[in-house]
């Protein structure tokens, strides 16, 4: 892959007319699916009748909170179910033959040639001890019944299919020698290898850094222009799927509630969980202070509850009495005044699982966030006004800090002299790629990793570099959130007793003060107080996050490092999360370090950013400005990967060449230069480039003057505008 | 599988009444009595966990009452019929001394069930602490501990025993002494692998971020979430611990006569195998259970708690 070209992989997005396709017979065809687990000797109905077609050369996105049967049905129309799985109901036909009756040897068969899938995690997808060209010519060898030699020649020609660079030197590799999204280019080669009617892509680029995510999904979209094959790709990434379906179909509790074209689906949705869905998710380029994250209150139901109305009824704030009664059937819209006794007309592109479909666009004016329990938290019903509070100095000082890991004889520099400062009361967002260095500094900061070099400064004074050397004061003071709420809680403790710890060791309080202040604690992270008695099995994932958040504000801290807080759940509960924390930043007055790979959830959040890559700050500024021009190469990659909800300013990928570098053996020069697509030459690869005052307060490490940097990305900017 | 599917995840309650964000308020039995009642009725439903837990009961209850049950006691001498087949006076028959199998097979569990649960507390005691510090501080106290445990592992056993009963002397708390001595080595390194995975959780970081020390570390956060493994294991160097006694009274450094040890008796008996079976066989199938028995209970156990 060329590293140089500026002008980025055209990005087409799919051409809604996909009437003459669906035309003819479709590839799959889901009818009335209906899918059971048993577990513990009850049956738990897991999908509940979904019915779907695909037609050839078609995406079809299937998007949806986790639990509501995805996956489930990806497993079901693959015969993968597991073996307290089955279908309890319906039909699947996939290329004119009944995919449930089949029998096993023309399933495998079928599982090889014309059906292909890709997983989640492709590390579990490939044999680590095989070598990828083995790996893939199996799949020739066991189908096709080539020789090793043809098998081999195959395996090359399909990784040149996905546009692998090098293929001969990666079919010689390990799974592990190659990079996630190099592994990803594997696997779908593989899943192409015996040229599929149907490629069911589950999850593809979860997991995997937004720019490698947009080199997969680069791939797939241009594998749809040349292969006829029909896609079912699932994903909760509402932004990955309107960037790459024709149509959408949108589950809830194992239902299908809405479907129809993508664009019109997300720019007009009618139903309450779709538009719910699509209110969870920061708009690219919205601020706390414009807009505020609505999350969806409640819960999914649980698995086998007995729900005589509609699924969404509990969670929907339309609802009428006939919601709960009787459970809509799959309304054509628009179609003739929705009245329970019509029958769907066949051939409506669009549908939904709702009777007041016409509300739905309403539902963004009225909806207001229901006042809670605990009468402190009144700050939760407006737009948070981060504006207001003055920044008073400064609350971290981080300057020149380094940070070495020691692996036999390698020295790997993760934090390389980095300086940076956070005002009281600021949220400084730290992005990058995985492997940049984010975590390890902010570990550096709370003192569970001790720096090499450097030093850090906490409100004027020295900070000691590890946590055993600094006082009970400063402990309380410095206190972090962490990523995965399943084990940011101790097990064997109930959430009351968690936060009685932490008040007791950083409030220090005792008694009944020691007991008011959980109270208060659990009232301000709205946690019931029925929860407090619960252990972390027994909480959701947002609650569980809650209680981390507690107790990280259990000693009234000043700064607080949050990694990744909100990445490991759910939209819904992200959204929650994310307000919960812009709201006590304000009532706290705390600062924050906020670290995230998602782009709109830092730009959402933050006040300043800090942008870096292998080790090193590329850019530092504050949060609109690192976001418009001028700004780093890296970082106008990094936005351009992200893929957006909206459909009028479609994004156009920067593609970002060749691998990411190894820390071991950093490039010289500018760090980036390897991959940068405003490459000057011999100037990058030599000298180390300036830290730039691009305006006050915002610097970039970058051997382009600002002013040219500025006329170069706008004319990218006015360029794709014309397109 | 879809990951959020598990019901014994709380994905849903009932909502009654919107709280705002994320209300559940519950009318439904808390989910760790679920989970608890589970585990409960996971292991009332396994076989391998019921007969194991059956024969060891069996063995308690007789070692406890078998000298009220049986006709004869353990030491009583029958002189007129030594050495005598089963009857229906001495349904296992009797040994040189004329003294009844039956009871002596029954009371032979006494000691043996003394000696190794014992030491299976203490090694999971020793082995325990060994493991705990080392997987918790890592580096040079890591190192020096587990060095010392790959010693002990490289000796074999019975070797390792004579020499350490001959030295401390043959008496009760010297034999349990020594076995517990022997199975430090393999607790530990369970012990030291299981925590060195959860002390990179982030709840034990969290509690290094609010300053608490380590033996706080250890025991308050690291030591409940890791009882699995140590019961597992606990159960299962019971079963070795029985056959480790026996050994050593076979070998003749463990219980002396007149103990109506298994061991000891497979020991001073098995000279008259070849015409007197039943001397030997009862003790031997006696002990075989015991040790079948302990196993099937750690079996069951680790797959109820695995689950």
């Amino acid at each position: 892959m060329s590293s140089h070209g500026v002008d980025g992989a055209a990005l087409s997005r799919p051409s809604e007319t996909s009437a003459d396709a669906r035309s003819s017979a479709p590839v799959l065809a889901i009818d009335d699916l209906h899918v059971t687990f048993v577990r513990h000797d009850r049956d738990l109905p897991v999908v509940k009748g979904v019915s779907l077609e695909i037609g050839p050369g078609e995406t079809y996105g299937l998007v949806g909170e986790s639990g509501c049967g995805k996956t489930t049905m990806a497993l079901a129309l693959m015969r993968y179910l597991p073996g307290n799985g089955r279908v309890e109901h319906g039909s699947i036909t996939f290329d004119g033959d009944d995919m449930l009756t089949m029998s096993g040897e023309r399933l495998r068969e079928g599982r090889g040639t014309k059906l292909g899938m890709v997983y989640q995690d492709p590390t579990t997808a490939l044999n680590p001890s095989i070598r990828v060209g083995n790996q893939i010519a199996e799949v020739f060898r066991s189908h096709f019944g080539l020789s090793k030699a043809e098998a081999h020649e195959r395996a090359r020609l399909s990784l040149e299919k996905v546009a692998m660079p090098d293929p001969g030197v990666v079919l010689q590799r390990y799974p592990f020698q190659l990079s996630g999204g190099q592994q990803q280019r594997v696997v779908i080669a593989m899943a192409l290898a015996g040229d599929p009617r149907l490629l069911v892509l589950d999850e593809p680029t979860t997991g995997l850094d937004a720019t490698v995510e947009a080199e997969v999904l680069d791939l797939i979209s241009e594998l749809r222009e040349r292969i006829d094959a029909a896609i079912l790709l699932i994903s909760h990434n509402l932004g990955l799927v309107a960037r790459m379906c024709q149509r959408v179909g949108v589950m809830y509790a194992g239902l299908l509630v809405e479907d129809g074209p993508a664009r019109e689906l997300f720019t007009d949705p009618r139903h309450p969980y779709t538009m719910r869905l699509l209110r969870c998710v920061p708009r690219f380029g919205a601020r706390k202070d414009q807009s505020t994250l609505v999350p969806i209150p409640g819960f999914l139901p649980r698995l086998g509850a007995p729900l005589p109305g509609c699924v969404f009824a509990p969670r929907c704030e339309l609802v009428q009495r006939e919601c709960r009664q009787r459970e809509p059937d799959l309304f054509p819209w628009p179609g003739p005044t929705p009245d329970p006794g019509s029958e769907p007309v066949d051939g409506t592109p669009r549908h939904a699982r709702c009777y007041f479909s016409d509300r739905v666009p309403g539902m963004a004016a009225s909806v207001a966030v229901p006042a809670t329990a605990g009468g402190s938290a009144s700050a939760a019903n407006g737009p948070i006004m981060p504006g207001t509070l003055v920044v008073a100095g400064q609350s971290l000082g981080v300057d020149h800090l380094s940070k070495v890991f020691k692996d036999g004889r390698r020295r790997i520099v993760a934090v390389d002299d980095v300086t940076i400062e956070v005002g009281e009361g600021e949220i400084l967002g730290l992005v990058g790629e995985s492997g940049s260095g984010k975590t390890t500094l902010a570990n550096c900061v709370t003192g569970l990793l001790t720096a090499d070099g450097g030093a850090l400064r906490f409100a004027g004074a020295p900070l000691p570099d590890s946590v055993s050397k600094r006082g009970a004061g400063t402990l309380r003071a410095i206190q972090m959130v962490f990523q995965n709420p399943d084990a940011t809680l101790n097990p064997a403790w109930t959430a009351g007793g968690i936060l009685s710890r932490a008040v007791g060791r950083l409030g220090g309080l005792s008694g009944e003060a020691r007991r008011q202040r959980v109270d208060e604690l659990a009232r301000r992270v709205r946690v019931e107080e029925q929860h407090l008695e619960a252990k972390p099995t027994e909480l959701s994932g947002g609650q569980k996050q809650r209680v981390a958040i507690a107790r990280a504000f259990a000693g009234k801290p000043a700064l607080v490092v949050c990694d990744e807080p909100a990445s490991a759940l759910d939209v819904s509960v992200q959204a929650s999360i994310l307000n919960l924390l812009a709201e006590l930043q304000v009532t706290e007055g705390v600062s924050y370090i906020f670290i995230s790979h998602d782009l709109a959830v830092v730009r959402y959040l933050s006040d300043r950013i800090a942008v870096m890559y292998l080790a090193k700050l590329m850019e530092l500024g504050g949060a609109e400005e690192i976001f418009t021009p001028p700004h780093h190469p890296y970082t106008e990659a990094l936005m351009s990967a992200i893929p957006t909800l909206d459909f009028d300013h479609p994004s156009e990928r920067i593609p970002l060449g060749g691998p990411v570098p190894s820390l071991s053996a950093p490039p010289s020069g500018c760090r980036f230069h390897t991959r940068c697509h405003r490459f000057l030459g011999d100037l990058c690869v030599n000298e180390t480039p300036p830290w730039r005052e691009v305006a006050p307060g915002h610097n970039c490490l970058c051997h382009i003057e600002p002013a040219e940097l500025r006329e170069l990305q706008l004319a990218q900017l006015r360029d794709r505008g014309a397109r | 599988m879809d990951p959020g599917y598990d019901p014994e995840m709380p994905l849903g309650r009932p909502l009654q009444g919107l709280d705002g964000i994320e209300g559940a308020a519950s009318g439904l039995p808390s989910d760790r009595l679920v989970l608890r009642r589970f585990v409960l009725r996971s292991l009332r439903r396994s076989p391998t966990f019921l007969t194991g837990a059956g024969i060891l009961l069996f063995w308690i209850v007789m070692a406890a009452v078998s000298t009220h049950l049986t006709k004869f006691g353990p030491d009583s001498i029958d002189p007129y019929h030594t050495l005598a087949g089963p009857s229906g006076l001495h349904w296992f028959g009797t040994d040189e001394n004329g003294r009844d199998v039956l009871s002596r097979t029954l009371a032979g569990a006494r000691t043996v069930l003394v000696i190794a649960p014992l030491a299976t507390l203490l090694c999971l005691l020793m082995g325990g602490t060994i493991g705990l510090i080392a997987g918790f501080f890592k580096g040079y106290a890591d190192e020096i501990l587990m060095r010392f445990v790959d010693v002990l592992l490289s000796l074999p056993v019975i070797i390792a025993a004579i020499v350490i009963v001959t030295v401390l002397g043959h008496s009760l708390p010297n034999i349990i002494l020594t076995i517990a001595i022997l199975f430090t080595a393999p607790v530990a390194r369970t012990i030291r692998s299981a925590v060195v995975s959860e002390r990179e959780k982030e709840y034990v970081q969290a509690a290094r971020l609010r300053g608490e020390h380590a033996p706080y570390i250890m025991g308050a956060e690291i030591l409940p979430n890791i009882l699995g493994p140590i019961i597992v294991e606990g159960t299962v160097r019971l079963g070795y611990a029985v056959f480790t006694a026996a050994t050593l009274s076979f070998l003749g450094f463990g219980l002396t006569a007149p103990s109506p040890d298994w061991g000891l008796t497979i020991s001073n008996d098995y000279q008259y195998i070849q015409g007197s079976w039943w001397t030997v066989l009862f003790p031997a199938m006696a002990l075989a259970s015991l040790v079948v028995g302990a196993n099937l209970l750690a079996d069951g156990l680790r797959k109820a708690l695995e689950e």
